[in-house]
């Protein structure tokens, strides 16, 4: 059969479209993003970006107790959004079958943190399954709707960047399309009240000894026998790193089901061989799982928690061989990411620079607002407490401190989580002013309509939140819009709503200059005459300025003709191109 | 075949990731495992990027390593510079002579090094440079530079060009494909 090269993610998408789910609901987060945005090409499958993590699983529960195969996707901290509705699922079980991969990010490419997700996996009671590859993807995620209606669970799929980020072949099967299951009123095991929960729980831990048969027997977990003077135990990419450095110089236990992990096969494994390795990123659960079971290993000694792993990593820790190669040592300069040209971002950053306030940041591309030479960003948590922690801030500071602070949130992500901040701050009488940089789309995770646009994830016009007039539901009589392009408009506006004593809402609203639909001024030049090489105009940190000669100089590929850094230039020396 | 290992380097928003994803397909229409894997989200935003393309009997890992690369393929002087540590001695890099100047330079913080590829040529690296974002503007858009990079990673590789001219044609609008195959040319005979 003809062999596709698909993403990690795109297979995961594959093995649902054959698996007959219908319905999809997800939060964009990377890199858990392009299941979704895969598994809507499949027009048998009904997809949605929900508001945030908990309501994606929430609706991929009700749609599994409504009798179809439903899966819900998010990133590692995104499980910790769904941890609420994931625990008591867990109790409950499924009717069709449902599934909810988690996307882990070891080496945080693009994460606040780099959590274990399997940690979900051990504390909620569910299983887990960790695909090494594009084509296991597929497998695993049909595998998942066996276990996850054999056991009456939901069952975790677990990924990491390099699996979803990676291409390899997957051959393509037929979708197999189910009829809905009969859904029958059973408060008993759908109404989770401490009656009922303490028999659910009771089937959880006889369901849980039942899956660690499942993993013991069932040839999700395999025995590859090689060079027996040494053996590994890995899982997902720790394995193929494995595979690659070591080769047949070692046999494996391949994990393919890191939750519940089994312990007679390890126990077998390792009788087989002369000493056990273990290889796992992150935190030491496979490790501590053999040394509480008795079985001698080596892990954490060898490997650190910290990062990603490679076939160098494991060819040093255990062969102490290194490649040779050649090096440039010095003036390599680092290349961080930045604000791209145009971003509408840049004009609110660069509006609240020199009016010294305590910026309390968010989750998304104006992160990069924190970097040098913009650096107004003071403190980023994770999605939403922005808000909330501005609250606090300024609940324990006093009110002059208030006036001397804002919070800074994307559209999307003030919807994910930053509503019910707001609410914290009108309800408990704070005068906070919050900024909503509404740039129409979820930015970072690569343009993902979301409830503020308008849009559907098909692109069809669906109703969007009015976030003025949802900002006066909830008790805010300040509400202003700003165009951040405008930065002494930004900037007053700021300063005034700061003055009040009442808390108020600003949206800086200008659509990201990325997104197609959007136009452009024409790019703006420098005139050499006026310049006088003072840079002033660099501390904008816009990719296309540079200096050149002692003037500044604009790059006409890259600029957009905001004009922002012209607010820098006191000398007038910045104008539109052939003026 | 043992597995050959190509490093795609350059700056988020340059298009390495369809110059791979062209070399995938056409590495497994060869025949061969094939491994891509590609970075997403935070480093787009202009920051330094990279692609791992591993393709032979059987591939593994889906990433390469400090001195396994057979060749580098990169789209700028400075990242040049900062991924040479992950080419093999005897490997080859195909750099373009663009520069862009990441956000300490421009900031005036730091300099950006010179004769980048004059140093790495003289270290004994074997180096193919060719000004790619000029070559694309020849080709009709500045955008085709990936284009014009992936063709000199052809003409140095046991594939016929059809095979490659056919995969642009599946994998580029096709609006752009006269232009991508122009670029794809221009690439070809450096």
């Amino acid at each position: 059969m003809a062999k596709t090269l698909l993403l990690g993610n795109e297979a995961v998408a594959r093995g649902l479209y054959e698996a007959g789910v219908k319905f999809v609901s997800a939060y964009p987060g990377t890199p858990s993003t392009e299941i979704t945005e895969s598994a809507v090409k499949y027009d048998e499958i009904y997809c949605e970006w929900a508001p945030n993590e908990k309501v994606a699983f929430e609706a991929a529960f009700g749609a599994s107790l409504g009798g179809a195969r439903s899966f819900c996707a998010m990133k590692h901290v995104g499980l910790n959004v769904a941890a609420d509705p994931l625990y008591t699922a867990s109790y409950i079980g499924s009717n069709a079958g449902l599934v909810c991969a988690v996307a882990d990010d070891p080496g945080m490419h693009s994460s606040q943190n780099e959590q274990d997700s399997r940690r979900h996996a051990i504390a909620s009671k569910v299983p887990m399954l960790e695909p090494c590859d594009s084509s296991e993807c597929r497998d695993y995620a049909k595998l998942a709707y066996r276990i996850s209606e054999d056991f009456d669970t939901p069952v975790l799929l677990r990924l990491s960047t390099r699996i979803s980020h990676s291409r390899s072949p997957v051959e393509l099967y037929d979708r197999e399309e189910l009829p809905l299951r009969r859904y029958e009123k059973n408060v008993t095991k759908n109404v989770m009240m401490p009656a009922m929960a303490r028999i659910a729980h009771k089937k959880v831990e006889e369901r849980l000894i039942k899956l660690k048969e499942y993993a013991e027997t069932s040839g999700v977990n395999r025995i590859e026998w090689g060079d027996k003077k040494l053996g590994i135990i890995a899982a997902g990419s720790s394995y193929v790193y494995a595979k690659e450095a070591l080769g047949d110089g070692a046999s494996y236990l391949k994990l393919g089901m890191v939750n519940p992990l089994p312990v007679d096969l390890i126990k077998k494994f390792a009788e087989g061989v002369d000493r056990v390795i273990v290889v796992e990123e992150l935190d030491d659960i496979i490790e501590s799982h053999c040394l509480k079971h008795g079985i001698k290993v080596v892990g954490k000694e060898l490997f650190s928690f910290e990062g990603e792993f490679s076939q160098s990593i494991i060819r040093k820790a255990i062969l102490g061989e290194e490649l040779p190669c050649r090096s440039i040592s010095e003036g390599v300069t680092a290349r961080p990411p930045m604000l791209c040209a145009g971003c509408p971002h840049r004009g609110l950053f660069y509006a609240l620079k020199g009016l010294g306030l305590y910026v309390s940041g968010d989750i998304g591309c104006y992160s990069l607002g924190a970097q040098a030479p913009l650096a107004q960003i003071d403190s980023v948590l994770c999605m939403g407490a922005s808000v909330s922690g501005l609250h606090g801030f300024n609940t324990v500071r006093g009110k002059e401190q208030a006036k001397k602070s804002v919070a800074v949130i994307g559209d999307s992500t003030f919807v994910h989580s930053g509503i019910t901040g707001l609410i914290d701050i009108s309800y408990n009488q704070g005068i906070s002013t919050v900024i909503v940089l509404d740039n129409s789309i979820t930015g970072m995770t690569g343009h993902q309509n979301n409830p503020a646009n308008g849009l559907t994830i098909k692109g069809d016009p669906t109703a969007a939140v009015d976030l003025e007039a949802l900002a006066k539901a909830v008790g805010y009589r300040s509400v202003r819009v700003v165009d951040p392009y405008d930065v002494e408009s930004t900037r007053s506006t700021v300063l005034e709503e700061l003055s009040k004593d009442e808390p108020s809402l600003i949206i800086a609203r200008r659509p990201c200059a990325l997104l197609k639909n959007v136009r452009h001024s024409a790019p703006l030049e420098v005139d050499r005459d006026k310049c006088v090489g003072c840079k002033a105009c660099l501390n904008v940190g816009c990719p296309a300025l540079s200096q050149k000669d002692g003037k500044a100089l604009i790059d006409p590929l890259q600029c957009l003709g905001c004009g922002i850094c012209g607010y820098a230039c006191k000398f007038g020396a910045i104008k539109k191109e052939g003026i | 075949m043992a597995v050959t290992n190509i490093l795609i380097v350059g700056v988020g928003g340059q298009g390495t990731l369809l110059a791979s994803k062209i070399m995938g397909k056409v590495y497994l229409e060869q025949g061969y495992d094939v491994k891509v894997s590609e970075v997403h989200g935070m480093s787009q935003r202009g920051g330094s990027v990279v692609t791992y393309v591993r393709f032979g009997d059987k591939v593994w890992s889906p990433v390469i390593d400090k001195g396994e690369a057979d060749m580098i393929i990169s789209f700028e002087e400075l990242e040049s510079a900062r991924w040479l540590s992950y080419l093999k001695p005897e490997g080859v890099l195909i750099s373009s002579t663009q520069k862009l100047d990441p956000a300490p330079v421009i900031m005036g913080k730091e300099k950006y090094p010179e004769n980048i590829l004059n140093k790495i040529s003289d270290m004994g690296t074997s180096v193919i440079s060719l000004p790619a974002d000029k070559l694309a503007e020849e080709a009709g858009s500045p955008k085709s530079a990936n284009i014009v990079l992936l063709g000199a990673a052809a003409k140095r590789q046991d594939i016929p060009k059809e095979v490659w001219v056919e995969a642009i044609k599946t994998s580029v609008p096709p609006k752009t494909l006269e232009i991508n195959l122009r670029a794809f040319d221009l690439g070809y005979r450096r």
